[in-house]
């Protein structure tokens, strides 16, 4: 593995909740992964997981609570102000939905432009449009998409200028938080393959979150298994979709539709019963135990601590048992 | 399928006229659904699956102007009053929409959402009805049926709201189940939960069920036939063992081999279809998949292709005679 180019521990977000004395929402807790240089790392998980706090609260969108994020050697949950702002320069976001994300009244050229504005003030406007426009060749737009608007796109082509303004300045992070999920089918896999080759020809290190567990293997190295604000299983990819240690990763697998009607239907395994619970009332101990097929009783006393089984890294009391093999 | 067909659509077309010329939404459909049978559409946005399921239900937006027939046992639901229309909507056919927070409504107890259907449809008094309300709460496996009759839909996840809306739907025992993607707002282990439930149901309660969907691997766990629909027309039907290991057009060959699986060999890139979607309101004279199909020649820019059949209880609108 080469050198991590962010390495988070003991990530931790609470949220005090308005009107509520003393009622605190704890969104994410204890989360530790880092991301090796060049490498891409889905964090799965599903609503209410936690996946998207992490991203916000490393790009200081929201605020941690506790825990450390080294990113080129430095803690970016204790920036100030101004440092934190020269760091963004290095740190990109994409984000779900393109369109609410992009300003209706600004024309694409506009859009994509705005960061040089901001970081390259030395750019004089000719040098800023060779940049606008060979990253606009980069992700697949035309040069007469320059003046048009936002809404004069489909949703594709709009994730496509949200890309475009992500890679402006050429970062060394990048965080896609579910960058096709609200996409047509058929434009998904144009989406993924063009992330994929930004991300080899940039070198980019990428955080991929996503609920899409076909996408995430497609797009990801290493993947990290989120449930109700805790890491349950980190693992290769490999390792983790064709040997899942973790309970919960194993349901999950199970959990998305096959495409193939026969093999779909000779499925034997009952869905995984029940759903995430409120964090205002998280179970004690594992926090998956309540929906656990395997859970035990030490289950409710102790939190189980991530460690390692086969190539994964598992937070489950009893991953590793004989019984347990598929 | 052996039975008399329950519900008879012939040549639909819905459009919307406006000072900008016409959208035609729906375009010649043509379909027939058997009693007891689980039909899925599968269609991206702008396909006119959705303007499909509300034609059956006369609930197409104002200004849409509908041709054809939708014969639901022999009466024409096509320019029906009102009045028929009512009978037909949730006594008959019953509807689950897509996000069960916007189905519901917030101000009023689950209870009080329930049991106005049945007292309306049956006039049942208070107590029979809130009987009734526990009996369709614990069809769709709700735990503590009395219990969630009091609370409000925000009290609820949304996996529960929507077994909730599946119980409405099912108030008055309907022939016809329509579901317009029942799951996509669901996670994907609650997903499998209700998929499972709609698979139950239909075994019990043999209504037809029909499901839209943008997700081929849900038609693959639950449908028996499938209508693929793009720009406002059919392009392929077929059982769904046969739309899957025989596809015959190119877009249905297109959105299978464009999906990333969980296990097999990784590909290194995802097979796509190239370009976008079309714009319902400036369709291409011919075939509307022509500008993104790579096989696409003269006569497919002229003439949308006409669906016709190719194998038992298999068509598909396409020129193209060679091998996909």
């Amino acid at each position: 593995m080469s050198e991590a180019v962010l390495t988070v521990q003991g990530l931790t977000v609470r949220f005090a909740l308005a009107g509520a004395r003393h009622r605190v929402l704890q969104a994410v807790t204890d989360v530790s992964f880092s991301l090796p240089r060049g490498e891409t790392l889905g964090i799965v998980g599903e609503s209410g997981s936690g996946k998207s706090t992490i991203a916000r609260a490393l790009l200081r969108l929201v605020p941690a609570s506790a825990g450390v994020a080294r990113f080129k050697g430095i803690n970016l949950l204790a920036l100030e102000h101004e440092p934190l702002r020269r760091m963004r320069e290095h740190l990109q976001i994409i984000f779900q939905d393109p369109l609410a994300s992009l300003d209706p009244r600004m024309r694409v050229s506009q859009i994509i432009e705005e960061p040089l504005l901001e970081f390259r003030p030395r750019l004089d406007a000719q040098a800023r449009r060779t940049v606008v426009l060979s990253t606009m060749e980069r992700v697949g737009l035309l040069q007469s998409h320059l003046n048009r608007y936002p809404h004069e796109f489909s949703g594709g082509q709009a994730q496509r200028i949200g890309i475009a303004r992500a890679l402006v300045l050429e970062p060394e992070l990048l965080v896609c938080d579910e960058p096709i999920s609200a996409l047509d089918v058929s434009i998904k896999s144009q989406i993924a393959n063009l992330l994929k080759d930004l991300q080899r020809q940039l070198h980019l290190s990428v955080l991929f979150i996503a609920h899409d567990l076909a996408a995430v293997r497609f797009s990801c190295e290493r993947v990290l298994v989120l449930y109700l604000g805790r890491v349950m299983e980190i693992a290769p990819r490999d390792a983790l979709f064709s040997a899942p240690q973790h309970p919960y990763t194993r349901a999950l697998l199970q959990s998305v539709p096959i495409p193939d009607p026969r093999r779909a239907r000779a499925r034997r395994e009952a869905p995984l019963g029940g759903e995430i619970p409120s964090p205002l009332t998280p179970p004690s101990g594992c926090v998956f135990r309540t929906r656990c097929p395997i859970a035990e009783a030490r289950c409710a006393e102790q939190v189980p601590a991530l460690r390692v089984v086969g190539s994964s890294q598992v937070a489950c009391h009893r991953a590793g048992e004989q019984e347990l093999g598929r | 399928m052996s039975s008399a067909p329950l519900l008879q659509i012939g040549d639909l077309s819905v459009s919307y006229p406006s000072r900008a010329g016409t959208t035609r939404a729906l375009d010649g459909v043509s379909l027939d659904l058997s009693p007891g049978e689980f039909l899925g559409i599968v269609g991206e946005s702008g396909s006119g699956k959705t303007q499909l399921l509300l034609a059956m239900l006369g609930l197409n937006a104002q200004g849409a102007q509908l041709a054809g027939s939708i014969s639901y046992r022999g009466q024409e639901l096509v320019g029906a009053g009102q009045r028929v229309m009512a009978q037909v909507r949730g006594r008959r056919i019953g509807m689950i929409f897509q996000d069960p927070m916007t189905a519901l409504n917030p101000y009023l107890t689950i209870g009080t959402q329930v049991t106005e259907g049945v007292r309306q449809h049956y006039g049942l008094g208070r107590k029979a009805a809130h009987r009734r309300a526990v009996e369709l709460l614990e069809a769709v496996q709700i735990p503590e049926p009395e219990r969630r009759l009091g609370q409000h839909p925000h009290e609820l996840s949304g996996g529960m709201r929507q077994r909730i809306v599946i119980a409405m739907a099912l108030i008055c025992e309907p022939e016809i189940l329509l579901a317009d993607e029942p799951t996509t707002a669901l996670d994907v282990t609650v997903q499998a939960q209700i998929l499972a439930l709609l698979r139950e149901l239909r075994t019990r309660t043999r209504a037809a069920i029909v499901l839209v969907t943008h997700d081929l691997g849900v038609i693959a766990e639950v449908a028996d036939r499938v209508l693929v629909m793009y720009a406002g027309r059919v392009v392929e039907q077929a059982g769904v063992e046969q739309l899957f290991a025989s596809a015959r057009h190119p877009y249905t060959l297109g959105l299978r081999r464009s999906i990333a699986e969980l296990d097999g060999p990784l590909p290194e890139r995802l097979p796509s279809i190239g370009g976008n979607p079309p714009n319902p309101a400036a369709l291409p004279p011919g075939c509307a998949f022509a500008p993104r199909c790579a096989h696409a020649f003269e006569r497919c820019l002229s003439m949308p292709p006409p669906l016709l059949s190719v194998a038992p209880g298999h068509a598909r609108a396409c020129y193209f005679e060679g091998a996909l």
